[in-house]
């Protein structure tokens, strides 16, 4: 098929007929192929080994805690909270809005703005954290101000409403409304190669029978995509759960608390390490590796169960 | 709703005989769209003024989004028929959230560029200066000399070299180790249940919290740093170097060239390989010779993605490599800035805490710059991958 490829061939093979490097060669690079894989597997088990011997003196019973608690579930259970519940606010928003983006690319938009789109929301997903912290902390909590006062005003009775409302908008729902913008491209890169991925055929038998484009996108690329738009919002989820420095800049946190509106409540586990993280010595470090291996467990878990479903049904969505 | 078969037949009520006397029939008058927004904006704007005080157009626009949505699908139901208003309603829906997700990114990338641009552009020493010997006292008299205000005192030098020196070494380590590694998986462990391990912890790898790879690299570090020089104080005081940061932007790069070389060595033909065997080229000869030029443009571009994104890290930098003021060139000795974490410091902690805003402005400038360079680089990746493509044969 390419006439070049084998005449590049034939003169390397020339220049290295009856060399005994080519044998040596041969062992040395696949050696050094299997080792690099062995490097990364190693450095997975490492992370894992570390972390846990590092975290052990603050986890094991009856440890001389540098925080005033009794245990360190006592300790991490607040941090835990507030990164779960912040990453739920951030999916609860992007889903929605991310699935409905990837059906403009794949299925609304005219193609000559479907592929510019695309590459904008890749770019969004390229800005730095830090550039989404200063925005949130700069740009949107000032502007959630008001929503926080009316949000309490009239549906103050819900308890993630209550309390007396934020003076700088800094409040998890800031956070989780800056960490939604930055799960969103994600979900959105995922779903929209599962769907544009369903077979022609079915659509084209779907129109054929005079579906209209919903009924046609309810029949044939939801079932065939379902299983890559659940991995995709657990790949969100732990992009979310993980995320540093969006949070640690907008949100000013504090103790637990149900209400997502007031300043100085809630905090999320990176977010905590980050903040205490350079000032911390003795037995503070090892609670903050602690914390940090919580996060590692509860993000591997996630991963891990996302990767499962796509690689149970690779076959037909090819999300990987 | 699970399959194409159980799909019901259009049924009589839903396409009724007077409405299929032609083609055009039984659609609404093309006229009706603006009407729905006339109306909707109209009762938009009284709901507003209603319920918050003045007029914010945010909630004035949302409103009236919501209203047109709405009104569209009860229009359409009752000019057409239940089926097209759904399919109505939803595109309009699909359409709204695209718009949603442009909300953001405009407001990002304004606020960054009109903000970070008029500092850039007065004071275009920023890039150069670092912020050594700037103290409180030099912002309180940029306050103080109102505006037109002088030089900016400082800047963040020191913060693009740290980043660049951190990121070469980051991308150094993990270069060679993501193509090889690509490379066994493709060319050697055939789909064994090694190779497919690998796969998925790879994978599972890019799902690492940055700030957890910052913590093993800081253990790791000390760990070493104390089999080496024993547990003393000073073994704990030369942990946060950048060479720490690099291999915890390492333990997050890895996985994506691995992902993106194995995608681009997957492409290649297997006729290239086979023509190469069947020549006697040796196999380490026939992937570096034949495998890898083919693939070259793909691996660059998907190499430079992954230095994109590494080099916006903020959290692993920050408990890796400390926080300096001065330009330091060597990654084993003492602290570092980098980029983000200069960004983060001037907000967080302003060199003057009572004049913040010098400090605001020098954060503003830096993160332009920081998404200028990150986006430089996705674009180039982009040319990289279009420019050096192999030309097909077919």
């Amino acid at each position: 098929m390419s006439t070049p490829a084998p005449a590049t061939a034939r003169e390397s093979s020339a220049s290295l007929r009856g060399s005994r490097a080519g044998s040596a060669g041969d062992s040395i690079f696949s050696g050094l192929a299997l080792a690099s894989a062995v490097v990364i597997l190693l450095v997975l088990a490492f992370v894992a080994i570390f972390l846990v011997s590092e975290a052990l003196p603050a986890i094991r019973p009856g440890a001389d805690l540098d925080s005033p608690v009794d245990s360190f579930f006592e300790y991490v259970w607040p941090l835990m909270a507030g990164t779960v519940m912040a990453a739920i606010i951030a999916l609860l928003l992007a889903t929605p809005v991310a699935v409905g983006v990837a059906l403009f690319i794949s299925h609304y938009a005219p193609p000559r703005i479907a592929k510019p789109v695309g590459f904008v929301i890749d770019l969004l997903a390229a800005i730095p954290s830090v550039v989404y912290g200063v925005w949130g902390w700069l740009t949107l909590a000032p502007l959630m101000v008001p929503i926080y006062g009316w949000l309490n005003e009239h549906l103050g009775f819900i308890p993630f409403f209550a309390g007396a409302p934020t003076t700088t908008g800094r409040t998890l729902l800031t956070s989780g409304i800056v960490l939604s913008v930055m799960v969103l491209p994600i979900i959105t890169a995922l779903c929209r190669e599962i769907f544009t991925q369903t077979p022609i055929l079915h659509q084209e038998a779907a129109l054929g029978l005079g579906a209209t484009r919903w009924e046609m996108i309810k029949m044939t690329v939801f079932p065939f995509a379902r299983a890559g738009i659940v991995s995709s919002i657990m790949l969100g989820l732990g992009r979310a759960l993980g995320e540093t420095m969006a949070v640690t800049m907008v949100l000013s946190g504090g103790i637990f608390s149900w209400s997502l509106i007031q300043s100085g409540r809630n905090q999320t586990i990176p977010s905590e390490i980050a903040l205490n993280f350079p000032e911390a010595f003795g037995m503070r470090l090892n609670e903050l590796i602690a914390a940090g291996l919580m996060l590692f467990i509860i993000t591997l878990a996630v991963n891990m169960i996302a990767r499962a479903i796509v690689n149970k049904h690779k076959e037909f969505s090819g999300a990987n | 709703m699970s399959s194409t078969v159980t799909t019901t037949p259009p049924t009589e009520t839903d396409l009724r005989p007077r409405r299929q006397e032609s083609l055009s029939g039984g659609r609404k008058p093309g006229w009706v769209w603006i009407a729905v927004l006339v109306g909707a904006a109209v009762i938009g704007a009284g709901l507003t003024l209603l319920l918050a005080e003045g007029f914010p157009i945010a909630a004035f626009l949302v409103i009236t989004a919501i209203l047109y949505v709405l009104g569209m699908y009860v229009a359409t139901r009752a000019m057409e028929n239940r089926r097209r208003a759904t399919d109505g309603l939803w595109r309009n829906l699909v359409w709204l959230a695209f718009l949603i997700a442009l909300a953001p990114l405009v407001s990002v990338l304004w606020s960054v560029v009109a903000t970070g641009l008029p500092t850039l552009v007065n004071n275009p020493h920023v890039m150069a200066y670092d912020m050594q010997g700037v103290t409180g006292v030099d912002d309180s008299n940029w306050i103080d000399a109102g505006t037109p205000a002088g030089e900016l005192a400082g800047g963040f030098g020191h913060a693009l070299v740290g980043t660049v020196v951190i990121t070469l070494i980051a991308t150094i380590i993990s270069v060679p180790i993501g193509m090889l590694t690509s490379i066994y998986l493709v060319e050697y462990g055939r789909d064994g249940w090694f190779s497919r391990a690998i796969i998925f912890f790879v994978d599972v790898m890019t799902g690492i919290p940055s700030i957890v790879a910052g913590l093993f690299a800081y253990a790791a570090v000390t760990w070493v740093l104390e089999q080496v020089m024993g547990s003393r104080p000073e073994a704990l005081q030369n942990v946060q170097m950048g060479f720490t940061a690099a291999i915890a932007l390492s333990v997050l790069m890895i996985p994506v060239v691995v992902r993106s070389t194995e995608e681009m060595l997957r492409v290649v033909p297997n006729e290239l390989r086979e023509g190469s065997y069947a020549l006697g080229v040796r196999k380490w000869q026939t992937i570096a010779k034949v495998v890898l030029p083919t693939a070259i443009s793909g691996i660059a571009s998907g190499v430079t993605l992954a230095i994109a994104r590494v080099a916006g890290e903020t959290a692993p930098i920050l408990v890796t490599a400390g926080f300096a003021v001065n330009v330091n060139w060597d990654p084993f000795d003492n602290w570092m800035t980098a980029l983000p974490v200069f960004i983060y410091r001037q907000l967080v902690a302003p060199t003057s805490p009572t004049a913040a805003d010098p400090s605001t402005a020098r954060a503003w400038a830096a993160a332009l710059v920081l998404v200028a360079i990150v986006m430089a680089l996705n674009l180039l990746a982009r040319v990289i991958a279009k420019a050096f493509a192999p030309k097909s044969g077919r």
